[in-house]
């Protein structure tokens, strides 16, 4: 199953890859490669299959509506490679 | 050609819950920035999210509000963007299988209720906010304040049902009174607490399948929903008729030009390759719980209203007024239990000092008392009027008040005969007129004699001892 | 006590001999710390060492020992982690170029628990980055060699802790698998290596691969050492939505425990494919003979989906892997790209600049899988195949107790032998992975050397929540194969 040069395009764009010519065709090559094997799995008939997301069974447990704040405001911006008044810096939004 | 509006709303609930739906941070509008964040809700490394129990009741409760159906196996799922406002990168929400499904509220529009269908309600955390540096079209950076992000929200999605942007706005009132009353969301609409989407389209009457349909955004009151979608409505039948089409878009409402503007996006198509979050199990809800909080529901607008207007014989339209909003309700009904009265004057007097009853800075007790002076003629209204502003300001009792202030209301006759004699007195040539047959005068003679007394004696009585002097 | 041979004892052994006073921790940590610096130079098990916090641990140790106090089973002993595990106050990179310089502020459970428990952090252990691959060549921070032949690899992605380990440069240490992280490499480096059952072990504070299949767990010289040292991480957290509350058993007592009658199953599947070596097939036939021996027996199982695990396990895991990964993009932390001109551009060079090959090509691949259009036919397809490999060992169990086979198909590889060819690599997960997608746990014991002298281990899978049964079974082939434990290194 080949994926074409357009398709790895769209999927860097879409992970936020930024991808040098050169690269986009080796993976695209190692990328079909890899979706030729996957597509073993169509040989399995799963129409009635129900699909396992998780490997418990359980329902998600809770937590009570209680604050506790973390207390370190410093250390969660202390990591920030950019940043002004408290708040993370981040270039320009809006694309020309 | 004529033209039919299909209007949908998606509407954005944040839920009153003290701590953030997956984390512990503190849910409190207005700190510093950063300041209600930790490593959870900021995305870092190796974290995982726990879901908050509250949050899930306040959906069910919603869910039970609205008829909906609580589905008993609901699944998170990742919703998948990149923006420094999401810190994961993902929005953990609800998809394919969200908590509750299939439910309607009822609007009355012209005299007559119509039935608006909820498609479904679902769990999702918020987001964080940017503030751009400078001005928003030169600036040269962004900064992120990661306090909103995993606010808990509900999102309630309704059925294209609305043919009017009036319909729509009363669909949100009623919307809103409902969350309110059930006390899961505190509605403040200008701190984004209730935030609404709306999705409309036109269509030639009589066609069945719908127009291409614009999404509007960023319109926080109900006035400006109505607006928006009246402008909406109005550019797409122009555009139409102008041999144009409508093209599937965002459009954002700009409040001070009165119009939708298109948002510009990069061609990249939205693909969210949502999935579920395998950090959290699916959300299983017993019947036992739903009955449980089925329990907790007060009761709606709607049949407020009815009762009250019912159990107290006053008009359904002043029970309307007092059941918009459940704390005046709850402030009409205390005060009617301590002094009965005629329910009509309570019911007045708590339209009246609305605003001082909601932000809680009057007891029952004054509006008992003030009502029941009034119709013992103990106090004008007038005095009963001012009585209540002094309470206001100085927080004494209104009975306490009334005594120091003097201003029971003069009711003895032997007094009241001193001041109409005054007024008599100074006044012939009205004295004749009267007489001569000017039956208008007696007005007159009313208010000279309320102002001689400062507005204590009871115009009643007044115009008795009027009556019988003037012969 | 500079001759005192540290590198010969076991875990359990080491903290007896603090406890019993016969070595302080300072001394033990010392002489840990002297063999990374003079070994780890050629074998590059650790990203981060840290002698001053390791030595202020083992003072601190000491001291409150000698007020009479111990913190607990391993007070005072080296244990090493893997650089997946966030540790407050200490870089923590997994492997990566984008977390080179980032400082948790928490610590993981399985940090917490380690320290709770006694032990001294040594360091933080080489990986591939973000746990992806199959021999540690994918770390940003340069390849671990094998200790028993520096020119092969120790297997991956843990293979920072096996190698640590297998060459004595800390006692134990936890790893993590998602799909053999743990026990491949302590089978290519010839120690004990357990993947618990899923939500045994938080996954607080574990940098995440793929959710719904990472585990953490113990690498140790001896099975005993590991059922210790899982005693020591397993347990409920609140902070783990997907970790399970139920007690911890003693497993320790069952490392001891006689395998008679127990039934031991051999799936037919894994030992038919053409890629299993036959030195590899030999061990793991000697193993079995080992629980035969003393009474365990032999049933047929079948475990028909076999063949399909591995494309099961490249679709799901990648696709978690593409939104786990998706918020290093330079924002609040990590690598962040110089001189972009917008926000776009600089996530996007950002993630470039940050991921290695690998990384960037399982992000592609699951976010492929993902996408509009795919999803049915690929993470939709393949969760579904999921239910049909769990549905396998549901009934394996039911004629079987374990289940006895290879745990990688081959010995070592050499270094870059299979870099070039993505698919080959994967293959040798081959018979690790199916246990991530069920659920279920899994260990890897020695079982032999090859004729070149490479470590070959056994794997034994058993029902969830039982590792009791794969430490009785694995301690009863570690006790009939006595094997040399410490790579022979020169000091
Ligand atoms: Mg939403
Ligand atoms: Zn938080």
């Amino acid at each position: 199953m080949a994926i074409t040069r357009e398709e790895v395009l769209h999927v860097a764009r879409l992970a936020r890859l930024s991808l040098p010519e050169a690269e986009a065709e080796r993976l695209r090559e190692q990328l079909s490669a890899i979706l030729d094997y996957v597509k073993q799995l169509d040989r399995l008939d799963t129409r009635d299959v129900v699909p396992t997301s998780h490997a418990i069974e359980t329902g998600t447990p809770f937590r009570d509506d209680v604050v506790r704040p973390f207390g370190d405001r410093e250390a969660l911006l202390a990591n920030a490679p950019d940043r002004l008044n408290d708040c993370f810096r981040v270039p320009r939004i809006i694309e020309d | 050609m004529a033209f039919e509006t299909v209007i949908g709303l998606e509407v954005h609930a944040q839920l009153s819950t003290r701590s953030k739906i997956f984390c512990a941070c503190s849910t409190a509008f207005g700190a510093p920035p950063n300041a209600n964040a930790c490593p959870v809700c900021t995305g870092m490394p190796g974290v995982l999210p726990v879901l908050n129990r509250k949050a899930v009741e306040c959906t069910i409760r919603t869910a039970l509000a609205t008829s909906c159906t609580v589905q008993r196996r609901s699944v998170f799922a990742r919703k998948n963007y990149f923006y420094p406002d999401l810190p994961k990168a993902y929005q953990i929400s609800q998809y394919e299988l969200p908590v509750a499904l299939g439910g309607h509220v009822d609007i009355e529009v012209d005299g007559g209720t119509k039935r608006i269908g909820i498609t479904r309600i679902h769990m999702e955390e918020d987001a964080g906010k940017l503030v751009h540096e400078g001005e928003f079209a030169g600036a040269q950076a962004s900064l992120a304040d990661l306090n909103r992000c995993s606010v808990p929200l509900m999102e309630i999605v309704s059925e294209p049902d609305m043919r009017t942007p009036e319909e729509g706005g009363a669909y949100l009132r009623r919307l809103h009174d409902i969350l309110v009353y059930l006390g899961v969301c505190d509605g403040n609409m200008e701190e984004g607490s209730f935030r609404c989407d709306a999705n409309v389209s036109v269509r030639p009457v009589g066609q069945v399948a719908f127009g291409t349909k614009a999404e509007l955004k960023n319109m926080n009151s109900f006035r400006n929903v109505e607006k928006a979608l009246e402008y909406e409505i109005r550019r797409q039948v122009e555009l139409i008729e102008d041999g144009g089409k409508v093209v599937q878009e965002t459009r954002l409402w700009d409040a001070n030009a009165g119009v939708t503007v298109s948002m510009r996006r990069k061609e990249e198509a939205h693909d969210y390759r949502y999935f579920p979050d395998p950090d959290l199990l699916p959300l299983i809800v017993d019947e036992s719980w739903v009955e449980e909080l089925r329990g907790t529901i007060p009761e709606m607008p709607a049949e407020k209203i009815a009762r009250l207007a019912r159990q107290y014989g006053i008009p359904r339209y002043d029970a309307g007024i007092l059941a918009s909003t459940r704390a005046l309700a709850d402030f009409f009904e205390a005060s009617a239990a301590i002094y009965g009265g005629n329910p009509k004057t309570t019911a007045n007097e708590c339209v009246h000092w609305k605003d001082a009853v909601l932000a809680g800075t009057l007891s029952p007790e004054t509006i008992a008392h003030a009502v029941e002076d009034r119709e013992r003629g103990t106090i004008s209204a007038t005095a009963s009027k001012t009585l209540v502003e002094l309470v206001l300001s100085t927080g004494k009792p209104f009975r306490t008040l009334r005594d120091e202030q003097g201003l029971t209301q003069v009711s003895d006759t032997s007094s009241l005969d001193i001041l109409v004699d005054k007024v008599l007195a100074a006044s012939p040539k009205e004295v004749e007129g009267y007489r001569a047959g000017k039956a208008g005068l007696l007005s007159f003679f009313v208010g000279q004699v309320m102002k001689e007394s400062r507005g204590k004696a009871n115009p009643k009585m007044v115009q008795e001892v009027l009556k019988k002097r003037l012969g | 006590m500079a001759n005192v041979p540290v590198h010969e004892w076991t875990l359990l052994e080491a903290a007896r001999m603090v406890r019993e006073k016969k070595i302080s921790s300072r001394e033990l940590t010392g002489a840990i710390l002297a063999r990374i610096e003079a070994l780890d130079p050629k074998v590059h098990a650790y990203i981060t060492v840290l002698p001053e916090i390791a030595a202020a641990q083992a003072a601190a140790c000491d001291e409150e020992q000698a007020k009479g106090t111990l913190r607990g089973p391993f007070h005072g002993v080296p244990v090493g982690l893997k650089d997946i595990f966030c540790t407050r106050g200490v870089r923590t990179t997994c492997g990566s170029r984008i977390l080179h310089d980032f400082i948790p502020p928490y610590d993981a459970c399985v940090t917490e628990k380690v320290l709770a428990a006694g032990a001294v952090v040594p360091g933080k252990h080489n990986m591939d980055e973000f746990a992806m691959g199959s021999s540690t060549e994918t770390s940003f921070f340069g390849a671990t060699r094998n200790p028993w032949d520096l020119s092969r690899i120790p297997g991956g992605s843990s293979g920072g802790t096996a190698a640590a380990v297998a060459a004595a440069m800390c006692f134990a240490g936890v790893g993590t698998d998602t799909g053999g992280s743990i026990r491949q490499p302590a089978s290519l480096c010839g120690v004990v290596g357990v993947k618990p059952t899923y939500g045994r072990v938080s996954r607080y504070g574990m940098i995440a691969f793929a959710s719904s299949l990472d585990q953490g767990g113990p690498i140790a010289r001896t099975v005993a050492d590991a059922a210790a040292l899982l005693g020591v991480i397993a347990g409920y957290d609140r902070r783990d939505s997907t970790c399970v509350d139920i007690p911890v058993p003693d497993y320790l007592a069952a490392a001891e425990r006689p395998v008679k009658g127990l039934r031991v199953g051999l799936p037919k599947e894994y030992y038919e494919g053409e890629g299993l070596s036959p030195e590899v097939r030999a061990a793991v036939e000697k193993a079995l003979k080992a629980l035969t021996d003393q009474g365990a027996v032999v049933v047929e199982v079948s475990l028909p989906h076999t063949s399909f695990a591995l494309s099961t396990y490249y679709l799901i895991a990648p696709a978690e892997a593409s939104s786990n990964l998706a918020r290093y993009d330079g924002v609040r932390y990590g690598h962040r790209a110089e001189g972009a001109s917008g926000l776009i551009e600089m996530m996007s060079r950002t993630r470039a600049e940050g991921f290695g090959d690998e990384v960037k090509r399982r992000i592609m691949i699951g976010t492929y899988a993902l996408s509009a259009g795919y999803y049915d036919a690929f993470y939709g397809k393949a969760q579904k195949v999921r239910t049909l490999i769990r549905g396998d060992f549901t009934k394996a169990f039911e004629a079987a107790d374990v289940l006895l086979t290879p745990t990688a198909p081959t010995p070592a590889f050499r270094l870059g032998e299979k870099t070039g060819d993505p698919l080959t690599m994967y293959l040798s997960d081959i018979y690790t992975i199916p246990c991530n997608l069920a659920g279920i746990p899994g260990i890897s014991v020695p079982c032999g050397f090859s004729s070149e002298g490479l470590p070959i281990g056994a794997q034994l899978l058993s029902k969830s929540f039982r590792e009791e049964t794969l430490f009785t079974a694995a301690g009863a082939i570690e006790r009939a194969l006595p094997v040399r434990r410490v790579a022979p290194l020169e000091g």
